[in-house]
């Protein structure tokens, strides 16, 4: 029998996770700040400590670099810890146990060790919290061999790519934007994976092909969906794993479709449609482009407090509908 | 490790710790291996010279006794993190030099696979987690280690060794924090050897003992003097009985001197060729435990001598075994970066 489906929201999808991580494996812990009796910065502990204890949900001191190099020692030695950021940003903080550390242990020491730790990272703009607590900086983290890194866009694929995270050997770190935590959708009851390295195609399309990942995901449906109306087919991939990238997905949808779109929160250049642009532009979907290939990105520019130009420096609907429309018809 | 019988004990109740705790076996053990950790060294060193070894290295040659002391109480099961300067540590802890001087060889048979070098040497099997090219960086990591042996009850103490440098790290500071308000069983081993490079503690650190930066953390700080075996290895002994009776870390500034320099780049402007003399000619931790192990009676010249040959030995093998060892192939370089999954 289908295990049930309900409609959670992303944040409960990953609190079920964590707690059908810890039944399953007594070896799972969390740590973070504040993420006991508070139930964390956005909740998405929330009441777990009840049920598993502290001694199971961590409140660490606030220390990011020496919390995110306990979690690397306690993977290291046998442990399966979940490290929850309290913002993504705070990752500058413990930049050297992340990129040093956890990401090449297992390298430096001839495969004699693993590191099976997983990193929580809520991030991006939307909150009005300024430019220290809304960046997108998993492109920096995905630069680094070693690392694994996400970007589930959906409750489903958030509860499913943790339990996957979780089952990894390897370092896992998963961004969540923090705008789609009160996001609902379908999720099944029990235990599931959704595949780390793998795109999913969230709509078809013959036109254009629109890479996104996490909440340009939704929005770059809900363009495609306004678009329709135009006679223009959007075909949007979901790149849920930036590092490592599902390059054939990519490349398949590119050659049905002619044409290009990369869609991310992050500042633009130096990102993650760069990689998917040159990727594309060194495959052999490069010979059936019927345009250049177009980037939508954050503006060059600190996320500003004020909420009208919070909202002008990073992709909005509008601009998607804006770009794709363009693209198509060959004004670029 | 076993102690010695009641019998012997009593007949060395004036002597100090070591030589009531430990059997003449074991103590010459621990001669031997000071003598190996030296004589590794040495050759490494001659082998870099003579342009077998490449990169750099970072040699803890008159840190002998702080290692040894350090790893004395130590079962195989306990964990230890070190330091670039970590050579001695490794084999304190039990490993061959055989694999050791094949990994600074870059070679398949080195404990690394050629892939981490004399700056990332580890023993897994054998508890060294892993030297660290990065000052302060295994101090968490050794927490998190300690709060797996809590968490899954294994007994395990764990030893995090750094230098005075990392003691102006932030990780220190944070690392030492958690472990006093989780009572982990861990013990902070800070090798101060007068200079983090260049710069001595004096000029880089506001307190005049690193041990005194405990006190910050509610834990116990201990001085000793770390070119003395015995006294090294009794603050650990009273460090690792409180980190198994869940008492929690203890931190022990074993206060020594590197003869060398930092790494191969050292032009030594920043410390006296009379510091050195002094330090190699009045205090060499060797000739220090030696010359009490022969007046205690636990050794003789010849007993000595036999140590040295074999040692001798021991070192000549492993640069063979170095030599000898096949290299990785190129097309392999990109492995073990993530677990290979069926």
């Amino acid at each position: 029998m289908d295990a049930m489906v309900r409609e959670l929201s992303y944040a409960q999808a990953i609190q079920e996770a964590m707690a059908i991580a810890m039944d399953m494996d007594e070896r799972v812990f969390l740590m973070g700040e504040d993420i006991g009796v508070y139930g964390g910065a956005f909740q998405v502990t929330g009441d777990l400590v009840e049920r598993y204890g502290a001694e199971r949900v961590i409140d660490t001191p606030i220390s990011e670099l020496g919390g995110a190099g306990v979690a690397v020692g306690a993977a290291l030695t046998g442990m399966r810890p979940i490290f929850e950021f309290q913002f993504s940003d705070f990752a500058t903080l413990a930049m050297e146990q992340i990129v040093n550390q956890a990401a090449k242990m297992r390298f430096m020491l001839g495969g004699e060790v693993s590191v099976p730790v997983v990193m929580r990272f809520p991030a991006g703009s939307g909150t009005g919290a300024a430019a220290q607590h809304s960046q997108s900086l998993e492109a920096w983290l995905g630069h680094v061999p070693g690392l694994k890194v996400i970007q589930p866009a959906t409750p489903y694929d958030a509860k499913g790519m943790l339990l996957a995270a979780v089952a990894d050997p390897d370092p896992v770190m998963i961004f969540e934007h923090k705008l789609l935590y009160k996001m609902k959708g379908p999720v099944p009851e029990g235990y599931y994976t959704v595949p780390i390295g793998k795109a999913d195609i969230r709509r078809e399309g013959r036109d254009l092909t629109i890479v996104a990942t996490s909440i340009m995901v939704q929005k770059a449906l809900d363009a495609a969906a306004a678009l329709e109306s135009e006679g223009i087919e959007v075909e949007v991939v979901d790149l849920r794993t930036i590092r490592p990238m599902d390059k054939q997905t990519v490349i398949d949808s590119v050659k049905k479709t002619s044409r290009l779109l990369c869609v991310y929160e992050a500042v633009k250049t130096l990102g993650i449609g760069a990689e998917v642009s040159a990727m594309i532009a060194e495959s052999e979907a490069f010979d059936y482009l019927d345009a250049p290939i177009v980037r939508l990105g954050g503006a060059e520019t600190p996320i500003p407090y004020n909420p009208e130009l919070e909202k002008a420096v990073v992709p909005q609907v509008p601009d998607i509908i804006a770009a794709a429309r363009d693209l198509v018809k060959g004004v670029r | 490790m076993a102690g010695a019988s009641k019998a012997v004990t009593d007949s060395r109740a004036n002597l100090p710790f070591v030589y009531r705790q430990y059997s003449a076996e074991q103590l010459t053990e621990v001669l031997h291996k000071m003598y190996l950790i030296r004589r590794f060294e040495e050759g490494a060193e001659e082998c870099y010279t003579r342009g077998l070894i490449h990169g750099t290295m970072h040699l803890s040659i008159g840190q002998e006794a702080s290692a040894m002391g350090i790893c004395m109480p130590l079962t195989e099961d306990d964990q230890i993190t070190s330091t670039h300067r970590g050579h001695g540590h490794c084999i304190a802890k039990g490993a061959e030099v055989k694999r050791m001087f094949a990994e600074f060889f870059g070679k398949t048979t080195g404990y690394c696979k050629g892939r981490g070098g004399s700056m990332h040497i580890a023993d897994v099997g054998k508890g060294n987690l892993g030297a660290n090219g990065i000052v302060g960086g295994g101090i968490p990591i050794a927490v998190g280690a300690a709060l797996s042996s809590k968490m899954m009850k294994t007994g395990k103490v764990v030893v995090s060794f750094f230098g005075d440098g990392a003691n102006n790290e932030g990780a220190f500071h944070e690392a030492l924090n958690m472990a006093a308000i989780w009572k982990l069983p861990v013990i902070f081993v800070c090798e101060n050897n007068g200079y983090g490079m260049s710069t001595s503690t004096a000029r880089s650190t506001g307190v005049k003992n690193i041990a005194e930066r405990a006190a910050a953390y509610s834990m116990p700080g201990v001085i000793v003097n770390g070119n003395i075996f015995s006294e090294v290895a009794e603050a650990s002994h009273q460090a690792v009985a409180r980190a198994r009776a869940g008492e929690g870390p203890t931190l022990i500034e074993s206060k020594t001197y590197r003869h060398r320099g930092h790494s191969k780049s050292d032009r030594n402007r920043y410390r006296t060729k009379e510091e050195i003399e002094d330090w190699m000619s009045n205090r060499d931790p060797i000739t220090l435990f030696e010359s009490e192990l022969r007046e205690f009676g636990f050794i003789d010249d010849k007993g000595i001598e036999a140590i040295r040959d074999a040692v001798a030995q021991e070192i000549a093998d492993g640069i063979e075994f170095a030599k000898a060892s096949p290299a990785p192939d190129v097309r392999d370089a990109g492995n073990y970066v993530y677990t290979e999954q069926a």
